[in-house]
């Protein structure tokens, strides 16, 4: 692994001054920071270690939102007490994602960064415009199955956002909070990541003088019920093929209101709010979730490799659908 | 910090590892995995993949399982570390490197090393359920390429559920 400066910061504005103005990157986990490091394909002349900031709280905060400091770890989120009660949609799709040791060390802010899994990325030799602007994309008409994206690609890059977590987050709704060196500022989750476009080396919001202290997830919908289902080549410890983050509240069998976020077929977590907008006063059937997962995968472009996913995505959309509905019946029959 | 041919200089660090204090000096660049094998002697722990894929390098961190292969040694000053060496009482195997033996519950016994630390953490771990499926789930960052997991699940299994017992005791 090639050499670098080690710094370990003790606050956050500590970690923002190590952080700017140098080739330098935050480790946390370093379940992906390392790994790349060790490639060769990130290349920071100094690690910034926030693993001793005081960010690993969760804690209610205002308007019933729900605060996460960025270093509680993958684990100690999806176990938390509020998380499995009020947001089991983040738990489940927390423990569907890497592996056991992965997640002991994996943080909330770091899973947020996380790099693309493009194997034209990570070899450090095939044209890549996320590692070499300018340089072209290999995986458009390369091997294009498992980590490609149908939704919002772009003829630059067309590699998928991994995360589970952040699919979940998309989901819920929730706010990125960025801290400087002299002010913060909080910006919408769904417009944290970018996509691609003729950029896709600028993967995100955040500068180089920021960090990201936290992230609150807004209010849970009352009476919801959620799921996250996952479809992969393998049933744990995989990447997805398809995934669906769902979220259903019912007046009845009306449904008051829905949410739903892909992953694995979007480069960025993918909300679908057209679709979600069209379940709005429907009923709670399976035509219904049809028709949504119809409105969710229109505009899908599929790649050589990865067309499957579009149908696989709709079948992930009226499972995820049909399960959070059943849900939210049953909590409903529930007594209170 | 650099030195003056811009080169990291070692960083001294404390760990106690198997129980007892251990202190070095090593770049910043060293991984955990290389600190406990090179320069500490403890061999048992294996490197496989060493890009966090396999888990045969997976130690307990303060009780928790990781990959030392991605987590560097300097990130864990201070911190308490288990290994395979520590498994073992002074004449007797821990009950769960018993077990491995009489499910043979390994081939080549590469992976061995980090399916008994993983399995070690759940020993305790009550979050994680107790059905084949969980067990198995929760084990799925060890890769055995021999495919013992069978095995290895029945020898974790049942090491789990006398342990569960012995605590209600």
């Amino acid at each position: 692994m090639r050499q670098f400066e080690y710094k370990r910061a003790e606050n956050t504005r500590g970690a923002v001054h190590a952080h700017a103005g140098q080739a330098s990157a935050y480790l946390a986990g370093g379940t992906t920071l390392i790994d790349l490091v060790k490639l060769d394909i990130m290349q920071p002349e100094r690690l910034v270690d926030v693993n001793r900031l005081d960010l690993a709280d969760i804690e209610h905060s205002d308007g019933g939102t729900l605060k996460i400091g960025a270093m509680v770890r993958n684990t100690t989120l999806a176990y938390d007490q509020t998380v499995q009660t009020d947001y089991s949609v983040l738990s489940e799709a927390l423990l569907q994602g890497a592996s056991r040791q992965l997640r002991n060390r994996a943080t909330t802010g770091g899973n947020v960064m996380q790099r693309v899994r493009c194997s034209y990325f990570r070899d450090g030799v095939s044209p890549c415009n996320k590692r070499e602007p300018g340089s072209g994309c290999s995986a458009i008409d390369g091997h294009n199955r498992e980590v490609f994206a149908v939704l919002g690609t772009s003829e630059h890059c067309i590699a998928v956002h991994p995360s589970d977590m952040c699919v979940a987050m998309a989901a819920i709704g929730a706010t990125v909070h960025l801290a400087s060196a002299d002010s913060e500022r909080a910006v919408d989750f769904l417009d944290f990541h970018r996509l691609p476009g003729d950029t896709p080396h600028i993967e995100h919001d955040l500068k180089d003088d920021e960090l990201i202290t936290h992230i609150t997830l807004d209010a849970p919908i009352k009476g919801a019920g959620s799921t996250y289902i996952k479809l992969r080549d393998r049933s744990s410890y995989q990447f997805a093929l398809a995934s669906c983050a769902a979220i259903v509240a019912l007046d009845g069998d009306t449904i008051r209101e829905a949410r739903i976020a892909l992953g694995g077929v979007g480069t960025k977590p993918w909300r679908c709010k057209q679709a979600e907008a069209a379940l709005q006063g429907a009923s709670a059937t399976d035509e219904s979730f049809k028709q949504a997962a119809q409105i969710a995968m229109e505009g899908a472009t599929p790649y050589k490799h990865n067309a499957f996913k579009i149908p696989l995505a709709r079948k992930a959309i009226v499972r995820a659908l049909r399960d959070a509905a059943e849900r939210a019946r049953r909590s409903a029959g529930e007594p209170t | 910090m650099m030195d003056s041919n811009d080169t990291p200089v070692d960083v001294r660090l404390s760990l106690r590892v198997n129980g007892q204090m251990r202190q070095l000096d090593v770049p910043p660049n060293v991984v955990l995995l290389d600190a406990l094998r090179d320069r500490l002697g403890l061999t048992g722990t294996k490197k496989g993949c060493d890009h966090g894929q396999c888990g045969a390098c997976t130690v307990l961190v303060n009780g928790e399982a990781i990959n030392s292969c991605l987590a560097l040694a300097v990130v864990h000053d201070g911190d308490d570390i288990t290994t395979v060496e520590g498994l073992a009482g002074e004449a007797d195997l821990s009950p769960l490197q018993a077990a491995f033996l009489e499910h043979d519950a390994y081939q080549c016994g590469y992976c061995t090393p980090g399916q008994l630390m993983s399995a070690t953490e759940l020993l305790s771990n009550r979050k994680v359920g107790t059905t084949d499926a969980e067990v198995a789930e929760a084990m799925s960052g060890n890769i055995c390429r021999c495919g013992a997991y069978k095995n290895i699940l029945s020898a974790i299994q049942e090491t789990r559920q006398q342990h569960a017992g012995a605590a209600i005791d």
